[in-house]
């Protein structure tokens, strides 16, 4: 298990090429976002759309990655070394370390050029780690599904979509309620649901992935 | 033995007669703004209810196809798959034009409005999945498998959300449903009916669907073997 996570780090940081890529293009996506909306002072709802929307972008992009890119080579090889069951048990792990990495730095960005109004700090990275899990958990599966088709990049987009619109929104309410500083009985069927989700879309994932892997 | 087979698919012609004739003709409650719109209930429900129903027994296929391998269990979910679909669209069609006589907008951005958006969204991305595979194991297999987890992930949309979230939809956020409006139990009389109508309707497209795709697979079979 461990060596199964290892394993995925050190492949992933020798294609540091794709790590930088993704970056690069978080840092972009805020960018757009800063110059198009210029200096002016955000609304709760708008902040937190945008940023849910740059994330969305930059963590798709960053889960599709897990099977798609993975060498034709390398999955025969660890199919017939260890069970289905830790691959995907990894995959959601490391997919769910990397999304939360890619949050904080996009947090950090917005910060910078966006303006940072969020009151309630504790809170609002509880639900930046709840929601990466959750994209994590929900996408690592889809991604398997993308990998096999012949256009995998844009048949990930459109699986996933439809699916992670729940996490998001749930983040996004959360988000607003952070920067209006309510107190965090507010936001607790929020944060339950998001939970549950996760919950749901790990399970899922669990169960269904054998069934992909076999071919 | 014909007529003995295909009651049920008379007996869901005479319902929706029954239906269309009795939805509009006979007499509905009075009700300020809601007016003859009113109607709408025989329509706009059992396309929900059929929708719901095709879609937890192309789950149920898809589930069985995994266990079982055998494409027949595909073809049979992919099937009521695609007639839960245009359910699912005529039933936002119909919901959308009571909406426009009474909330003013056709599209008001409701909870259940896009709740079910999405789950449209969701089942023309199977199709679109499906279309993109060529391999017919492989695509029975991964698209068994998107239509469970995406049918998981449907959960919370559209039975949680709309509950937690204050909306103008009659039966929630403390609107009155059905049951409220309907003091004389007129409208049952003609929403029963309705409802058996619309699902047996549904469940006969699905086997029609069946049917021509089985048809297609033998096609292709028989090709197979004259070339050989």
């Amino acid at each position: 298990m461990k060596e199964l996570l290892l394993y995925q780090f050190r492949s992933e940081f020798r294609k540091k090429s794709i790590f930088y890529s993704l970056i690069l293009y978080l840092v972009s996506l805020v960018f757009i976002n800063y110059l198009s909306v210029g200096s002016q002072r955000l609304s709760p709802g708008i902040w937190s759309a945008l940023f849910w929307m740059a994330l969305l972008a930059a963590l798709v992009n960053a889960i599709a990655k897990s099977f798609i890119n993975d060498r034709p080579g390398a999955v025969t090889y660890l199919y017939s070394i260890v069970s289905p069951e830790l691959i995907i048990v990894a995959k959601i792990l490391y997919g769910f370390l990397l999304c939360a990495g890619i949050s904080c730095t996009g947090y950090f960005f917005f910060s910078l050029w966006l303006a940072d109004p969020i009151e309630d700090k504790s809170l609002f990275f509880l639900t930046l780690i709840l929601a990466s899990f959750g994209f994590s958990a929900a996408l690592s599966l889809l991604s398997a599904i993308a990998s096999k088709t012949n256009n995998a990049s844009l048949v990930m987009s459109v699986l996933g979509f439809p699916v992670i619109i729940g996490i998001l929104l749930m983040a996004i309410r959360i988000t607003r309620n952070c920067i209006d500083a309510l107190e965090w009985a507010a936001s607790i069927d929020e944060l339950m649901l998001l939970t549950g989700i996760n919950l749901l879309a790990a399970a899922f994932s669990y169960l269904l992935f054998p069934y992909i892997w076999r071919s | 033995m014909v007529a003995m087979k295909s009651w049920w698919k008379v007996l869901s012609i005479l319902l929706l007669v029954y239906t269309v004739i009795g939805g509009f003709l006979l007499e509905v409650p009075r009700l300020a703004i809601i007016n003859e719109s009113i109607r709408g209930l025989y329509f706009h429900v059992p396309m929900w209810f059929t929708m719901i129903l095709l879609f937890v027994l192309s789950v149920l296929f898809a589930v069985r196809y995994l266990s079982r391998h055998d494409l027949v269990y595909d073809r049979i979910s992919a099937s009521f798959a695609q007639a839960g679909l245009v359910f699912g669209i005529l039933g936002i069609l119909t919901g959308m034009v009571w909406a426009n006589y009474t909330w003013g907008t056709p599209w008001h951005g409701d909870p259940k409005q896009n709740g079910s958006a999405i789950t449209a969204l969701i089942y023309l991305a199977y199709f679109v999945l499906r279309g993109s595979l060529d391999n017919q194991e492989q695509r029975a297999r991964l698209s068994s498998v998107y239509t469970i987890f995406a049918f998981a992930a449907m959960i919370p949309l559209i039975f949680v959300i709309p509950r937690m979230s204050s909306s103008m939809h009659p039966g929630s956020g403390g609107n009155p449903g059905f049951n409220m409006y309907d003091l004389d139990s007129s409208m049952r009389k003609v929403f029963y009916p309705a409802v058996t109508g619309w699902i047996l309707l549904g469940i006969w497209i699905s086997s029609i669907l069946i049917r021509i795709r089985n048809a297609e697979e033998k096609i292709v079979d028989l090709e197979y073997e004259k070339n050989s």
